[in-house]
C-alpha cells in the first residue's frame, strides 16, 4: 500500500491543564484533499501546527511526506506549505516581492525565486496586482497571495487552516477554485473549515474531531449517511396542523417525527422513500391537511456534523429549527 | 503537476552557517525594500521626533537652559538626543516583531526550510542598519545647527559605537518583548510606552545635578544616561558637572551597561523564540 502522505498515531498535546489533542490518528492518502473538521477548540488548529512542525507534540508520532515531524523538521519543512488563519505575508511589500522573498528563503536559486513568483501570480490571478503594494488587496486577494506564498515549492503536503475564515463569498469561491486547481495537480491537501458546505464541495474525506479525539471519518456521503440518511419533509399550510398531523404520521408510519414551528415543516426518516411518499400524502388528504411543499432530500453535511458533535440530542422541535453553527 | 521543488538541507554545519547568513541577509533585504516602498514611513517614524525634540529643546526652551559646569546648551544636547533616538528604537523593533508573530509571518517562517536563527537575526540586522542610518542622518542635522565633535575622529566614532551598542542592547530588548506580549495589542501598546520613562527620565535634556535627589538617582542609574554622558565626553561637549562614580566611570558603565542588558535580554529572546513550539 502507499505510504500516506500524513500520518499521526497517538499524538497528545496539553496547553497548561488544557489537553487539545488526546490520542489522535490520523492517515491521509497521497493526492486527496482531507477535511478536518470540529467544533471550536477541537484541536484542528493544534493538529495542523504540530504537522506543519510549528508546535512539538508532547507524545505521539506523526510523519508528513515520509519525515518525522520532530526529529526530522527540516526535511519536512522542505516539503510542505503552510497557510494559516492569517494573510500571513508582508504588508508594505508588493505581491511579487512577497513571493519572491518567501522564494529565498525556501533556498531557491535567485531566478528560480523570480521564475517561481510570477508562476503563482498567473496562477492564483495576482498578476495585474503583482508590483502593488498587499495593503492594497481586497481580503480575496490576500488569502490568494497567502496559498501563491504556500505553494512556493510546489509541495506535496499542503496544510490550509481555515482558508476562507473572514471572506466575503466572492472571496470564498475564488479560494476554492485554487485548492480544486492545487488538487487536481496532485497536491496532498489537509483542510481545516468551519464551513460545512466548504468541506462537502472540497474534501474526499473528512475526520470529524472533537476534544482532540477522531469521532467519526469517511467520504461526506458516509457521513452524511451517519446522521440518519434520508428524510420526508412536509411543509404544511396552517400552523395549527402540525400538531395533529405529526400525531397521524407518527401513529400510522410509527416513526420519529420531528417538527419545526418556524418552518411550518415535518420532518419524517425514510428508507423506502417512494412508498413512505404516497402514503404521506395520502395521509394528509385523508384528514384534510394541505401541504404547501413535499420535499425528499439527503441529510446535509450539517446534520450529520450536529448529530456527531452534539453529545446529547436536543428536542425534536429544536433540532429542525435551530440553525447549526459550528463556530 | 508541477515538480514539486526540494531545497537540499545542508549536511555539514558549515553549510546551515552559510544557510543562516543568507536567510538574515534576506530578511534585511525585507526591511531595505519597506525603506524603499515607504521612505516616507520611515522618516517620520525615526528622524521627525528627535529632529522635533531639537528644536524644541535646543531652540524653543533651550535659551532658558543653563547647562551645570558651564558650556552650550545644545551641545549637551546633541548627544543626549542620539542616545535618546537609540532608546526610542525599541518601539520599532517591538512592534515589528510582535507584528509579524501576531500576523502569523513568524510561523510562515517557522515552517518554511530556512535557517531559525534568521528569523531574528534578520530582525536584529535590519534594525541596527536602520539605526545607523538614522544616527548618520542626525549626525548630519546636527553639523548643520552648527554642533561638531571637538576631540578628534576617533573619539567621535567611538562615541558613535557606544550608541550603536545601546541600540543592540535594546534590539534583544525589544525582540524579547515583542515575542513575549505579540498575542495582545494592547499589551504590547503598554509595552511600548515604556520607551518614555526610559527615554526621558535620563540626562538627554537637563543635568542631572539639576533634579532632585530621588528623580537624580533614578536618572542616574538609566543606561541612557551613561551612554549620553560618554558620548559627550567623547565628542567634546559639556556633560553637566555632576559627582558620581556612575558619572566619572561613564564610558565603562556606556559599555557594561549594554552588555549586561544584551546577557540577559539575547537568552531571553532565544528562549522565548524556542517556545513558540511549546
Amino acid at each position: 500500500m502507499e505510504t500516506p502522505a500524513i500520518s499521526c498515531e497517538e499524538l497528545c498535546k496539553r496547553f497548561g491543564n488544557k489537553t487539545a489533542l488526546d490520542r489522535l490518528d490520523l492517515a491521509v492518502a497521497q493526492g486527496t484533499v482531507h477535511g478536518l473538521l470540529g467544533p471550536n477548540g477541537a484541536g484542528k488548529t493544534t493538529a495542523v501546527r504540530v504537522l506543519a512542525t510549528l508546535l512539538r507534540p508532547d507524545s505521539g508520532h506523526a510523519r508528513v511526506a515520509g519525515f518525522d515531524v520532530v526529529r526530522e523538521a527540516s526535511q519536512v519543512r522542505a516539503r510542505i506549505g503552510l497557510a494559516g488563519q492569517n494573510a500571513a505575508v508582508d504588508e508594505i511589500l508588493s505581491g511579487q516581492q512577497n513571493l519572491v522573498m518567501f522564494g529565498r528563503l525556501s533556498h531557491l536559486p535567485a531566478v528560480t525565486a523570480r521564475r517561481r513568483a510570477s508562476e503563482l501570480l498567473g496562477q492564483f490571478a495576482l498578476t495585474e496586482a503583482a508590483t502593488r503594494p498587499v495593503r492594497q488587496y481586497s481580503g480575496g486577494m490576500r488569502r490568494r497571495l497567502d496559498l501563491a506564498a504556500s505553494f512556493i515549492l510546489a509541495p506535496r503536503v499542503l496544510f490550509l487552516d481555515e482558508p476562507t475564515a473572514g471572506l466575503d463569498p466572492h472571496g470564498r469561491s475564488e479560494v476554492w477554485q485554487v485548492i480544486r486547481t492545487l488538487a487536481a495537480a496532485g497536491t496532498t491537501v489537509l483542510l481545516t473549515t468551519q464551513y460545512l458546505d466548504e468541506a462537502d464541495l472540497l474534501a474526499d474525506v473528512i475526520t470529524v474531531i472533537a476534544a482532540g479525539r477522531v469521532i467519526a471519518e469517511g467520504t461526506p456521503g458516509d457521513l452524511k449517511t451517519l446522521a440518519g440518511g434520508d428524510r420526508i419533509d412536509v411543509t404544511l399550510r396552517q400552523a395549527s396542523d402540525l400538531d395533529p398531523a405529526a400525531t397521524l404520521l407518527r401513529a400510522r408510519l410509527g416513526t420519529h417525527v420531528r417538527v419545526d414551528l418556524d418552518r411550518r415543516e415535518l420532518s419524517v426518516p425514510v428508507t423506502d422513500r417512494l412508498g413512505v411518499l404516497t402514503q404521506i400524502i395520502g395521509l394528509l388528504q385523508e384528514s384534510n391537511i394541505s401541504a404547501e411543499d413535499v420535499a425528499v432530500r439527503r441529510p446535509t453535511l450539517d446534520e450529520a456534523f450536529r448529530h456527531l458533535t452534539w453529545p446529547q440530542p436536543a428536542p425534536a422541535s429544536a433540532v429542525a429549527s435551530a440553525e447549526v453553527t459550528t463556530a | 503537476m508541477t515538480l514539486a521543488l526540494v531545497p537540499e538541507i545542508p549536511p555539514t554545519i558549515r553549510s546551515r552557517i552559510g544557510w543562516a547568513i543568507r536567510d538574515t541577509w534576506v530578511i534585511t533585504c525585507r526591511d531595505l525594500a519597506h525603506w524603499r516602498q515607504q521612505p516616507g514611513s520611515v522618516v517620520a517614524g525615526t528622524l521627525v521626533f528627535p529632529i522635533m525634540i531639537v528644536l524644541m529643546f535646543g531652540y524653543l526652551l533651550g535659551g532658558a537652559m543653563i547647562v551645570p559646569g558651564g558650556g552650550d546648551y545644545r551641545d549637551f544636547l546633541m548627544p543626549g538626543m542620539f542616545a535618546m533616538t537609540m532608546v526610542f528604537g525599541i518601539g520599532s523593533t517591538l512592534t515589528a516583531v510582535s507584528s509579524d508573530a501576531a500576523r502569523g509571518v513568524t510561523d510562515r517562517f517557522r515552517s518554511m526550510p530556512m535557517a531559525a536563527p534568521a528569523v531574528i537575526g534578520g530582525r536584529a540586522a535590519a534594525d541596527m542598519l536602520n539605526s545607523a542610518v538614522a544616527l548618520a542622518v542626525l549626525t548630519g542635522c546636527a553639523f548643520l545647527t552648527g554642533w561638531h565633535p571637538d576631540r578628534g575622529a576617533v573619539r567621535a566614532l567611538a562615541a558613535l559605537g557606544l550608541l550603536l551598542l545601546l541600540r543592540f542592547a535594546f534590539v534583544w530588548a525589544g525582540v524579547y518583548l515583542g515575542l513575549r506580549f505579540y498575542a495582545s495589542t494592547e499589551a504590547v501598546t503598554a509595552v511600548r510606552t515604556l520607551e518614555f520613562p526610559i527615554g526621558f527620565l535620563g540626562n538627554p535634556f537637563v543635568a542631572i545635578s539639576t533634579m532632585p535627589a530621588w528623580l537624580g538617582a533614578i536618572a542616574l542609574w538609566n543606561p541612557l544616561s551613561s551612554t549620553a554622558t560618554a558620548a559627550r565626553q567623547l565628542f567634546g561637549d559639556p556633560v553637566g558637572a555632576h559627582a558620581s562614580w556612575i558619572t566619572s566611570h561613564a564610558i565603562i558603565m556606556a559599555v557594561a551597561w549594554p552588555l549586561l542588558l544584551i546577557a540577559v535580554f539575547f537568552p531571553l529572546s532565544l528562549r522565548r523564540y524556542q517556545r513558540l513550539s511549546r
